[in-house]
């Protein structure tokens, strides 16, 4: 049984996904998507426990041999990125029967759960393949589930938000398979390691570097970097609240993933940042990301909507670090994709209590909530002193490996835009925090505490932010032992 | 539509062969050009056909929505069913060698698959049909 977990990781939860959709009824299905769910979370840590005592775990999918044949392939890296994925839908699942019962139409639920199930399939199977058309193919099943999750809002906008991204998403989607298309032109394969080996080799014809150059616009699409950002903010804004917990914690992180594993495993550190000079690309970008997206989210007034502004910013860390190109940047990069899951993923489900209790997320209507919704905002505030980057907390833990990364390389201005990326989220931190805790609240209006199903799992993330805060050696341990394994381009 | 009798003669006529079409260029594909999905698109021509000659209330009597959504779940479930059964089995997810000796074991995993993929596609299409035949038009 545990030699088939890489193949019973994502295939449990697909074939749970058809069997909510068959139930038809809310609570059967939410049944399936709960075990689906709890089951990957399960799977993927014992997987990771596996892979830092054995190492790589390799799978040959219907017992035909790696470079043939399609190949699941885990290594530190991957393994990292699948728990943090798993941990999510573990925490948010529960979240979603009371948070969904509330926003979405009973006939859709099971369907709702459905896609939620075949969401958390594709980002799993991206994670966990080492076959880079597989990637394409689940990246897709993860993308189509996520525009009809998104289509489900409440507000009427979300069906143009949901559209907005399924025409920005088809093109990062469409660009990806070109460049997959390319590489496979030059090489005839598709498996990651032997694309890896077989590269050198016709590195020096013009198609490789156009493959590169469509991947890299492909991939920094999905994964909303700056300017490529735009569909973001409406999608996480829009979308039912378990849905934008879930997503902004999982989705753009996978596409981190994808870009790591592209420029380093397949590309290789030498070609992506030697020769193609990746870092002159990603790293104005990634400033610019953090310091205007900070700059824009400061003046929301859409709580929700400052959030995901938020989270273009913090991908800006993300890709910061990895441009770098050095272990301690990969690492800060890395360790990112699991902290802000953590952070992003608390802050959005205390919004979505706030949108349970409240009906809307608008700055002017929580005015008075710290002290009608105590246990709420005191979640969003330990979420957001983990956005800010303040000590004893997992936003802290990044910084630093960050900050370090920048001065190991002498490069005190991207240091110092850090710093100042952290204190312009202390101010829409606390633009929110001010009207919660010290406006006086509309005394005619009753607003109760959120029930404790959705209070549990935000909690659960908010302790977990400062746990992994103040004790960091294993995350920390895992993402530089993953930053060093990229990094040799092995995998 | 009751006074075409070409159109509705005609249709009768074809859609059984349209079917059988549908489940040649199934069991076939994997000799041939064709497979699952191509199956499964001219197996719901067959119903789309019906449908337009003799309306849509009739094709509905025939293949409920429902049942459509239910072959569109039952496909995926059909698909990943063959893949576990290689685990059960003995082999690996989606291994076929082990359902039967030597290359007969390929062929009955790949037409259990394509099986799904035909289900899946099949109501997947019929119902895509539905939910735009089933639209009133805006200015009537």
């Amino acid at each position: 049984m545990s030699e088939h977990l890489p193949a019973l990781l994502v295939v449990v939860p697909l074939i749970l996904a058809p069997v909510a959709a068959l139930s038809n009824r809310p609570r059967a299905a939410f049944a399936a998507a709960f075990a689906g769910c709890w089951w990957a979370l399960y799977a993927s840590l014992a997987l990771l426990t596996r892979v830092r005592s054995e190492g790589v775990i390799s799978y040959a999918l219907g017992g035909w041999a790696p470079p043939y044949g399609i190949e699941l392939r885990l290594d530190l890296v991957n393994a990292f990125v699948a728990v943090t994925v798993a941990t999510i839908g573990a925490v948010v699942i529960p979240y979603a029967w009371t948070s969904v019962k509330k926003e979405i139409t009973e006939d859709r639920i099971p369907l709702f759960y459905t896609a939620f199930l075949l969401m958390l399939s594709g980002l799993l199977g991206i994670t966990v393949t080492g076959d880079v058309f597989n990637v394409f193919v689940f990246l897709e099943i993860s993308s189509l589930s996520a525009y009809s999750m998104i289509a489900l809002g409440q507000d009427r906008r979300a069906l143009t938000a949901t559209f907005q991204y399924l025409i920005m998403g088809s093109v990062g989607a469409t660009f990806i398979v070109i460049g997959i298309g390319f590489m496979y032109v030059m090489t005839g394969t598709l498996n990651m390691a032997d694309l890896a080996e077989r590269l050198p080799a016709v590195m020096d014809n013009r198609t490789i570097p156009v493959a590169f150059t469509f991947l890299t616009v492909g991939i920094t699409l999905k994964l909303a970097l700056f300017p490529l950002h735009l569909w973001l903010p409406n999608a996480y804004t829009y979308a039912p609240s378990a849905v934008t917990a879930f997503m902004a914690s999982t989705a753009t992180k996978v596409s981190v993933y994808l870009l790591l594993r592209f420029f380093f495993t397949i590309f290789g550190f030498a070609f992506a940042f030697g020769q193609m000079r990746l870092n002159m690309v990603l790293m104005p970008l990634s400033l610019v990301a953090i310091l205007a997206m900070s700059l824009v989210a400061i003046y929301e007034i859409n709580v929700k909507r400052l959030l995901a502004f938020s989270s273009v910013a913090q991908i800006g860390y993300m890709v910061l670090g990895i441009s770098f190109g050095s272990v301690l940047g990969v690492t800060a990069g890395l360790l990112h994709i699991f902290n802000h899951a953590l952070m992003k993923g608390a802050l959005f489900m205390a919004m979505g209590c706030v949108m349970y209790r409240v009906g809307s997320v608008q700055l002017s209507k929580m005015a008075g909530l710290g002290k009608k919704m105590p246990w709420t905002m005191a979640a969003f505030v330990g979420g957001g002193l983990s956005l800010i980057g303040v000590p004893l907390t997992v936003g802290f833990i990044s910084k630093w490996y960050l900050v370090q990364a920048a001065l190991e390389q002498g490069n005190w201005l991207v240091a110092g835009l850090v710093m100042i990326g952290s204190l312009m989220a202390l101010v829409y931190i606390w633009k929110v925090v001010e009207v919660a805790y010290f406006q006086e609240a509309d005394s005619d209006v009753e607003i109760r505490e959120a029930p404790l199903s959705l209070l549990i799992p935000t909690w659960v993330l908010v302790i977990a932010s400062f746990w992994f805060g103040i004790d960091a050696s294993t995350t920390a341990q895992v993402a530089t032992d993953a930053a060093e394994l990229l990094l040799r381009g092995g995998s | 539509m009751d006074d075409r009798v070409i159109l509705r003669v005609g249709a009768k006529i074809l859609i059984p062969f349209i079917m059988i079409f549908g489940l040649y260029v199934h069991f076939h594909g994997d000799y041939g050009p064709g497979g699952g999905f191509q199956a499964g698109v001219i197996f719901a021509a067959a119903f789309v056909l019906y449908a337009l000659i003799f309306g849509l209330g009739n094709a509905i009597q025939v293949l409920p929505p429902k049942a459509a959504y239910i072959c569109a779940a039952m496909g995926v479930v059909i698909y990943l069913g063959v893949g576990f059964l290689g685990i059960i089995l003995g082999g690996q997810f989606m291994d076929y060698s082990v359902l039967a000796y030597s290359y007969t074991g390929q062929h009955y995993g790949i037409i259990g698959v394509e099986l799904g993929v035909v289900t899946t596609v099949f109501g997947v299409m019929v119902a895509l049909f539905y939910a735009f035949a089933g639209r009133r038009r805006v200015d009537s």
